[in-house]
Formats: C-alpha cells, sequence, structure tokens
C-alpha cells in the first residue's frame, strides 16, 4: 500500500567521496546475455552472510532446475538451489574470492534445461502486475523470500528475509531500491534496470508490502539517465519515487545512499532499520518479484563481465555456481596484456589469482584490467597532507587509523573510530604517498582486541 | 569419481596472461603524487621569484642558489649518514631550501643561509626520520638557527645596505620602520613588492597568486591560510581601534612583512600541520594570532617563524582536539570492541 509520491526530502548528495573514472562503456550498451549452462556447476553452501547450509541431497541424486539442496539453520541464512537439472557430485570444498573456504555440491548438467528464451522469459520477461499485489500477506513474502533463498545481488548478501520480516519495535516507513551502482566498470543492475524495470517496481511493491514501508524510493545515480527513464515509465501511477542522485563514489553504500536520498543518518553499528528504512537492491527486488509471483528461486544472476582486459565485454546472466572461467571464456576470454581478474568492482573487489572460483549470488561482476590500468607505484611517506580526510565519506581520519593499526596502536585506534571505517578505498585512491590504507585498517579491523 | 575436483585442478588452470593479485582498491587516482606536490610548491613560487627578482636582482637569485644547493647536499649527506637511501628525488629538500632562502635578507651572508640549510635539514628532518616525520617546518627551523647563532646577519639591521645601488636596500623595512620610527608604508608598494624585506616576502601579489595555485591544486589546504588571514585581520582591527597609527591599517598588516608568505607558502607545509580541516584552521587562527602578538608586543618587528614553530609544537594536541566525529556518530562501545 504506497501512499502518493511524497519528495524524498534528501539533498541527492553526501559529503566528501570522490569520482573516479567511470569506465562503464565497456558493457553499458550490451544487452543481458544468456550463458549456456556448463558442463557442472559448484553450488557453495554458504553464499550469504549468516550460517552455512547444510546438504539435502546425496551423491548422484538427480535434480530440477531449481530445487533446493542445502538448508541452514537459525534466522539469518538462506538455502541454495541447484541452478542446471542434473544429477549430484562428490561435494568438495572450494575458495570464495574473500578467501573463505566452504563446502559446495557440484552438479553435472543433465540432458533436460530450458533455452536459453525460455529461461530469460521466466524469470523476468513477460507481465508484471503493480496491482493486486495486495492478495500476498506480508509474512507469506518475506517466507516466501526464505523459501527462494534470497539474498542482496548488491554485494554483502545479507538474507532478505531478514529484512522483509516486521519488527514490531522498529517499523519501517520507507523502502529504498538501491540502483546506485556506483563502482566504476560494473553494468549489471544498470542493463537490468533498462531492459526489465517492470519486475524491479513490482518487486519493490511485494517489498514494501511485507516491510510496511508507505513510502517507496528507487535511487539512481546520474550518470545513468536511460535507467531514470525507463524506471519512471515501469513505475508510473504505482507512487514509487524514482529519485536521481549525484554520480558520487560510493553512493551505493547504505550510509551514503540513505543520507543523500532521504536525509537520514544511520547510526555508525546500527542499521538502516534504526532509522526506519529497508534498503535493497533493483536485483534483488527483481528476484523478489520472480519468486513471489511465479515461484523461481534464486538460481541465476547478471553478472557484468567487463574491463579492458576482457575480449567481448557483456552482460552475462549465469547460473549460479558456474565458474569464473566458464564466463570469461563465453566472453571471448582474456585478452594478452590482461593483467588482474577482479571479482567485483575496481574499488572495493577481491583480486583473484585462480578463475576456478565459484560464481555466487554475490557476485556482480567480473572486472578484468590490463597492465595500463594499473599503475605501479612505490609506497612512500605520508606527508599528512589530509587529502584521505577531505574523501572519507565517513568523516574519519584513515591516515592516522592506518598508522594505528600498523603499529597495534589499539587506544589511537579507538579514538579514531577504527570500527566505524567501510573500506569503500577512496583514501587509497587518493593517497599521494600510495599507502595501502584500506589494507592496513581491514587488518587492524581484524585484530582490534575485544575490551 | 570426480573427487575434490576443484582443488586439485585449480594451479593447473591458470589463464594465459599472468594475473597478479593485490588489496582493493585497485584503481589509483593518481593525481597528485608527493613528487608532485612538491613541484606544485616549486611551481608556485614562481611568481615570488619574479618579484624577488625585481626587487632584490642578483641577490634572489645567490641567496636561492646558495639555499637550494645546500639543502640537496644536506639531505644527501645525512640519508647517507643514517645509511637510508638518498631521496632527494621527492624533492622535499629543494622545496625547504627555497622556501629558506625566501626568508632571508638579500645581503645575508653565504654562511647564514648554507648552516640554516644544513639545520633545517639534518635537525629539522632527517633527525626525526626524513620526510614526512618531523615536527617542525624544516626550513623555519634551520632560520631561527641562523637567526640566533647570526643575530647581526639576519636580525632587523641586516636588511638595511644604506650604500646599496639597489633602492629597495636603502630603507628600512616595513614592519621595522612602523615598530621603531612609527612611520606607515603605502599600501601599493607593500602589494606589489616595492619595499625592503626578505627576498620572498615583499609582494603580496606574488604570495596570493602562488598561494592561489596552491589551494586549488590542494597541494596546500586552504583552511591554513585562511584561518592565519582571518586572525590577523580580526586583531589588527582591534589593534587600528584602540592604538591607531595613521596610514596604517589592517590591509597594511596584511601584505606587511612575512605574513602572506608565511600563511601560503610555510604554514601550509602538510608534514608540519594539523590532519583534519578544523584543525587545520585552528593552527592557521593560532599562527595569525601569535604573528599580531609578536609584532605588537615584542621587541621583534616581524613574527611569522617563531610563530609557525610554536603552532607547530602544538599540532598533536590540535590533532588530538579535533578528531572528526564520524558519519553517524562514535562507534558505540559494544561494537568497539
Amino acid at each position: 500500500m504506497i501512499a502518493a509520491p511524497s519528495r524524498a526530502p534528501g539533498p541527492g548528495t553526501f559529503a566528501r567521496g570522490i569520482h573516479p573514472p567511470e569506465r562503464k562503456g565497456f558493457a553499458a550498451e550490451v544487452p543481458i546475455e544468456i550463458m549456456p549452462n556448463p558442463v557442472q556447476v559448484a553450488i557453495p553452501l554458504l553464499q550469504h552472510t549468516g550460517a552455512p547450509c547444510e546438504p539435502l541431497v546425496k551423491v548422484k541424486d538427480e535434480v530440477t532446475l531449481g530445487q533446493k539442496i542445502g538448508e541452514g539453520k537459525g534466522f539469518i541464512t538462506a538455502p541454495v538451489h541447484a541452478s542446471v537439472a542434473g544429477a549430484v557430485g562428490m561435494p568438495s570444498v572450494t575458495t570464495l574470492p574473500n578467501g573463505r573456504h566452504v563446502k559446495t555440491i557440484p552438479i553435472k548438467t543433465g540432458p533436460n534445461q530450458l533455452s536459453a528464451d525460455e529461461l530469460k522469459a521466466s524469470l523476468l520477461g513477460g507481465d508484471w502486475p503493480v496491482s493486486g499485489l495486495d492478495a500476498q500477506s506480508p509474512e507469506q513474502i518475506a517466507q516466501t523470500a526464505r523459501e527462494a533463498g534470497l539474498v542482496g545481488l548488491g554485494g554483502a548478501a545479507f538474507p532478505t528475509h531478514v529484512k522483509l520480516t516486521r519488527n514490531e519495535k522498529r517499523p519501517v516507513d520507507t523502502l529504498l531500491l538501491n540502483g546506485c551502482e556506483c563502482e566504476p566498470y560494473l553494468t549489471s543492475d544498470y542493463r537490468l534496470m533498462i531492459e526489465f524495470p517492470r519486475p524491479i517496481v513490482t518487486g519493490a511493491l511485494l517489498a514494501a508490502r511485507a516491510t510496511g514501508a508507505t513510502q517507496l524510493v528507487i535511487a539512481v545515480e546520474d550518470n545513468k539517465p536511460a535507467a531514470v527513464e525507463s524506471l519512471r515509465r515501469a513505475a508510473e501511477g504505482t507512487g514509487v519515487e524514482v529519485r536521481v542522485m549525484e554520480t558520487r563514489y560510493p553512493m551505493g553504500g547504505e550510509r551514503q545512499v540513505i543520507p543523500a536520498a532521504l536525509d537520514r543518518e544511520v547510526p555508525t553499528g546500527g542499521l538502516p532499520l534504526d532509522v526506519g528504512v529497508v534498503v535493497m537492491n533493483v536485483g534483488t527486488s527483481a528476484a523478489l518479484a520472480a519468486a513471489v509471483l511465479r515461484g523461481k528461486t534464486l538460481t541465476h544472476r547478471v553478472v557484468s563481465v567487463t574491463g579492458a582486459g576482457i575480449a567481448q565485454p557483456k552482460n552475462v546472466l549465469a547460473p549460479i555456481g558456474s565458474s569464473y572461467k566458464d564466463l570469461i571464456d563465453f566472453c571471448g576470454g582474456l585478452k594478452p596484456d590482461a593483467a588482474r581478474v577482479i571479482a567485483g568492482g575496481p574499488m572495493m573487489g577481491f583480486a583473484l589469482n585462480d578463475l576456478n572460483i565459484t560464481v555466487t549470488k554475490g557476485t556482480s561482476g567480473i572486472t578484468v584490467l590490463t597492465h595500463d590500468d594499473l599503475k605501479a607505484v612505490e609506497e612512500t611517506a605520508c606527508v599528512r597532507c589530509g587529502r584521505c580526510v577531505d574523501v572519507c565519506p565517513l568523516n574519519l581520519v584513515p591516515t592516522r587509523l592506518a598508522l594505528a593499526s600498523r603499529y597495534q596502536d589499539w587506544d589511537m585506534a579507538r579514538r579514531y573510530h577504527l570500527m566505524a571505517c567501510c573500506e569503500c578505498g577512496c583514501c587509497a585512491y587518493v593517497c599521494p604517498a600510495a599507502i595501502p590504507l584500506v589494507q592496513l585498517m581491514r587488518m587492524g579491523k581484524a585484530q582490534l582486541p575485544k575490551e | 569419481m570426480d573427487t575434490a575436483t576443484s582443488t586439485t585442478e585449480a594451479p593447473a588452470v591458470m589463464p594465459s596472461p599472468a594475473i597478479h593479485i593485490a588489496p582493493a582498491p585497485h584503481l589509483f587516482g593518481g593525481a597528485l603524487t608527493t613528487q608532485r606536490m612538491m613541484f606544485d610548491v616549486l611551481l608556485a613560487l614562481v611568481p615570488v621569484l619574479v618579484a624577488a627578482l625585481w626587487q632584490f636582482r642578483l641577490y634572489a637569485v645567490i641567496q636561492l642558489a646558495i639555499c637550494m644547493v645546500s639543502a640537496v647536499a644536506a639531505e644527501a649527506l645525512f640519508t647517507a649518514m643514517r645509511k637510508k637511501p638518498i631521496l632527494v628525488r621527492d624533492g622535499s629538500a629543494l622545496v625547504t631550501g627555497a622556501i629558506l632562502a625566501f626568508s632571508l635578507p638579500a645581503k645575508a651572508p653565504w654562511y647564514a643561509g648554507a648552516v640554516g640549510s644544513f639545520v633545517a635539514i639534518g635537525i629539522g628532518k632527517v633527525i626525526f626520520g626524513g620526510v614526512g616525520q618531523n615536527i617542525f617546518n624544516p626550513a623555519m627551523l634551520g632560520r631561527a638557527f641562523a637567526m640566533i647563532a647570526f643575530p647581526a646577519a639576519l636580525g632587523a639591521s641586516a636588511y638595511v645596505v644604506p650604500d646599496s645601488p639597489i633602492d629597495g636596500l636603502t630603507h628600512a623595512t616595513p614592519l621595522t620602520a612602523l615598530k621603531m620610527l612609527g612611520q606607515s608604508t603605502g599600501l601599493l608598494p607593500l602589494f606589489l613588492g616595492a619595499t625592503n624585506g626578505s627576498i620572498g616576502e615583499t609582494s603580496a601579489l606574488a604570495c596570493l597568486l602562488g598561494g592561489a595555485y596552491l589551494c586549488l591544486r590542494r597541494t596546500a589546504s586552504w583552511e591554513i591560510p585562511a584561518g592565519v588571514i582571518a586572525a590577523t585581520a580580526v586583531i589588527g582591527l582591534l589593534v587600528q581601534w584602540f592604538s591607531p597609527v595613521a596610514g596604517w591599517t589592517v590591509l597594511h598588516e596584511l601584505c606587511g612583512g612575512a605574513l602572506l608568505f608565511g600563511a601560503f607558502f610555510i604554514a601550509t607545509d602538510p608534514v608540519s600541520s594539523p590532519l583534519a580541516p578544523r584543525g587545520k584552521f585552528v593552527f592557521g587562527l593560532g599562527v595569525g594570532a601569535l604573528v599580531m602578538l609578536i609584532r605588537k608586543l615584542s621587541g621583534y618587528p616581524e613574527g611569522v617563524m617563531f610563530s609557525v614553530l610554536i603552532m607547530n609544537a602544538l599540532v598533536p594536541l590540535i590533532n588530538r582536539a579535533t578528531i572528526p566525529t564520524p558519519v553517524g556518530g562514535p562507534v558505540p562501545a559494544k561494537k568497539a570492541a
């Protein structure tokens, strides 16, 4: 039940931050393409923030597309599903881009698969209602999100049903759909917003119904006018407001987009829920619509395979559990001058040393940089110029935090609010001395002793 | 069966181009490096140099040459003594030498500049651990040493050369004239630099031009000169109100002496000034206030050097008192764990 569009009062921007080269041109105009199923997929049993799943299938079991194959215990977890029809292989262990080792269930792709067009039509295509959604009860929507294994597709992979479950103590009044996609290079959300705005809007209405939000805002950066146009057309008459944000990194972060779009400040260590907001990525929204209205579990996602080091940059609708190598091969392979393969975007993504790694629910892109993109710079002494302070979106003093982390001066680390750091990388991007500020602070955050 | 396929296969499937790993972020702005910052300062000093050449002719060149050569030699010598790589490449010694030279009288003896440079680099910088580690502005430390070691060569009287063919050198500096004789100097000569003084300080126009470039490039933080000028202006107004001197206004106060040179080129040394914007402004205010205190209440006609050094000593305190509050407030106690 969405009220008439009330003007979201945010300024459309946030203080500090940076504007790195956008470089979205590689894949921005390439329509989403369906990748043929690989010979085998490997479904990690932990693809989200929270408790890992236990397998529900045995070796040699035949599974169908979308069948639940792993289920976790507790509230903050999400089940995993087969992304192809086929036979279950011997469970093994794989390493995710973030370095975590997780159990996986391999599935050998069987002969009976949906064609690419059928798959696209069933997940995203066709007509999506924007009215009559009241038939779904809020509890039902949250429950369906859980059963479908939905997690935030923006990257953090937080289980969606947790956000959608109502909490009497902390009521939600606004659902903020995040279509900022502030990382350079990445275009998966952009293509989705242009090609499939209808399921995004429908999913947002469903999420608003589940959370009890009466205001629904979609935030998109002003470097994506086509996406804004497309969403506005799809949202006509629904009360959903598409609000244009300034293009500024890291606009896609919750702590930046909420103040920018709604003029509310999320307390440090708190959640958007503390200020009555639920933030959801546009891709998650489309997946929610497919789950509630079509009974689709989360088996595929759009991944940008982009950068100067890839032969044919594309936006690929890929089965979860494919390997990075499958996707890179589908995009023509690496160019000879490719120098770094990154899971995610260049600002916060993880560099890979092995392409035989699994695409998970949180994989938003694969960015391949060349030698020319990577400037070899030597770390020199900090001259305390304060550039890192000038760009930190959270108003921290990165150079002090890095110093404190390097020498394990935990008093200083606390005095300068180390744990507030979101690791966005603005400081390291501008540092004239090329100090690995983010790396040091990340290390410090991991080592900071409990009080 | 395909036992543990993904783990055993892993090393074999390296792609043909060598890919390597590194922590994020993988993009680097690269607009400003330490070397580039130093180059910016040298570039911003060009208008100052032009003004100095116009007013002091060859003396400016001689002082610059003495100080810059000495500074680079000192850097090479002292870093070699510490068995550290010689870091002359980053240009910081050149900047220190240039700033020191511009703060000397035109006819200062050669050993004043040379000793000042060696002290600036040796005791002012390298002894603390090199670039980025020093507490005090090296150039000002070197100048203070030289001034105490050779008072006759750098005191107020050293500026005046009665029989000099260069007109500017035959008069007392504007601030000395004001202090000792109660004489005011015209605003236009102060603005353009047609007065006596340290070779880099005379022209307000040149300092403003170079300073504007530094602030626009963000090599210098505008908060510091803003603080210096604000404090000087406010105190200057009060002084003008309570003990007026005919023909001497706040604008004279700002354009006279080393105030603008100090505000834009000396106090803005990033290493020895605070980190956060609020701290930088406070630092600037302190420098401006101390300059006025020394100018009006001490035996010295000018006080930029001592003001900067005193405020340098207070930087750790300022930093501690001006830690910015994070967006969203401080980390709550339980999360700080």
